[in-house]
């Protein structure tokens, strides 16, 4: 219980500040919004063509999105200097990865909520349905795991900006190509079962990546 | 290497050879060091001296390269958390998050801390340091001093019982360096043990009962208050960092 009492404080820490500033969602929310225009205006009005290109357009979005999401976790502890005074607190460094990494989750879905109706409409395609939804908090989820974990790597470095993307892109790849089949047969009215196996293999990942994040993120963190 | 005439007491600090390099850069170069529990250290070295090094291995914010620290018998390899909880820091960066108001600040750390009776603690400390006024205010809003004050009621909040401050008196006006000696002392049983690191040779006169010289992160001085006054001091200093250098 004391675990989840303090992963809770830093989360909902997080969540004040970015409710005060609007730093994270709101500059994410405008690049999101940017991308689906363009690609909205790049793909015509052909319904056709948009329904095999909208999948691959959504987490294209997403993906950079999260990536710009994530790199905003540890900055600013690092830049107001309250990393190490969140490290000398008497928790573990894993209640630390938790708590961050909720954080992280929550402004992603929130920026992926927002966005989500938007692309429905500007698409004209039916995205607001059951199966989308759990495509995307799963995958999520496995973002938010890994780029968490990278972001925290990334903020010790110069150029921390540049390493997140370079580590993180990679690494989430069969994440985000899972993600990509699943929303495709989603998208075209495919029952779950025909869905499960992509959604069996974002979860896996999803349970590798928040296991060995959780494993190591003292050892990154400390260094 | 002058070393005081320590009385049997228990320490509360024990460090034996510990070292600590980043990259290829040594920054503790074999520091051995006892500290008795309520006793007042002061240490004193030029930049890059490994000062600050020294006080963050200290409280377990980074990891010694090798050697041993023992702090109230615990040893800081295993124990981190349970060593995190008797231990307050306070540092010329305050820890505070900008957009939060100070009281937000306080009960976050105080969640982290287990303290009890948040709210009470949180007005305690606070008045012990002068901000109740501003208890409400956004830290980002507050001068460089108020800031340094509040940091000092974070560091108090869960009643530690060492005290590792690291150059603390940055930004603080007279007055509120003179507040800051107060609020360090012992609240209820035992008085506090507290390192100290300062460049200020007359202030760390004042506050120590040890004195320190640290160089190129070694010990070049160890001494008892009692043994010098400022001038000596002060010629103590410049004689060994000069040598060290």
């Amino acid at each position: 219980m004391r675990f989840w009492h303090k992963v809770i404080a830093i989360t909902w820490k997080d969540t004040l500040s970015e409710m005060r500033t609007k730093e994270i969602v709101a500059s994410v929310l405008v690049f999101t919004l940017l991308v689906i225009v363009i690609f909205n205006f790049a793909f015509g009005a052909s319904q056709e063509r948009i329904r095999l290109v909208a999948p691959g357009i959504l987490w294209v979005t997403f993906a950079f999105a999260g990536v710009l999401s994530l790199s905003r976790s540890f900055i600013p502890e690092k830049e107001q200097g309250c990393l190490e005074g969140l490290m000398a607190c008497p928790v573990s460094r894993e209640v630390i990865y938790v708590g961050k990494m909720l954080g992280s989750l929550l402004f992603m879905l929130v920026i992926e909520a927002i966005a989500l109706p938007i692309f429905a409409f500007l698409f004209n395609l039916p995205v607001l349905s059951l199966q989308l939804v759990v495509i995307i908090v799963l995958a999520t989820v496995g973002f938010a795991a890994v780029g968490t974990l990278f972001s925290a790597l990334a903020v010790n470095t110069k150029a921390r900006e540049m390493v997140l993307p370079i580590l993180f892109l990679p690494i989430v790849a069969p994440i985000i190509i899972s993600a990509v089949m699943a929303s495709g047969l989603a998208l075209s009215g495919e029952p779950w079962s025909v869905l499960s196996s992509w959604l069996q293999i974002i979860a896996a990942f999803d349970v590798i990546f928040l296991v060995v994040s959780f494993l190591i993120f003292a050892f990154v963190i400390e260094q | 290497m002058e070393r005081p005439n320590s009385t049997s007491q228990a320490w509360v600090i024990e460090i034996q050879g510990l070292t600590k390099s980043f990259g290829h850069h040594p920054a503790l170069r074999g520091i051995n060091l006892e500290v008795g529990r309520g006793e007042s250290m002061v240490i004193f070295g030029p930049n890059g001296a490994g000062k600050t090094t020294l006080i963050k291995v200290l409280a377990t914010i980074i990891n010694p390269s090798s050697g041993k620290v023992l702090i109230d018998g615990l040893d800081l390899k295993d124990n981190a958390e349970e060593i995190r909880r008797r231990i307050g820091v306070a540092t010329h960066q305050t820890f505070l998050y900008s957009n939060l108001t100070a009281y937000e600040n306080l009960e976050f750390y105080s969640r982290m801390y287990d303290v009890p009776r948040r709210k009470e603690r949180i007005h305690e400390v606070v008045a012990m340091v002068g901000m109740t006024s501003r208890l409400y205010d956004r830290v980002g809003t507050l001068s460089r001093g108020m800031q340094q004050r509040l940091s000092i009621a974070r560091c108090l909040l869960h009643k530690p019982t060492i005290i590792l401050l690291d150059e603390p008196e940055t930004g603080l006006d007279q007055q509120a360096t003179s507040m800051l000696g107060e609020a360090l002392q012992a609240e209820g049983e035992g008085k506090r043990t507290i390192i100290f690191t300062t460049h200020s040779l007359e202030r760390g006169l004042e506050l120590g009962d040890r004195l320190l010289i640290l160089n190129r992160g070694k010990i070049v001085y160890e001494g008892l208050r009692q043994a010098l006054d400022l001038t000596a001091l002060k010629e103590v200093y410049q004689h060994s960092t000069r040598v060290g250098s």
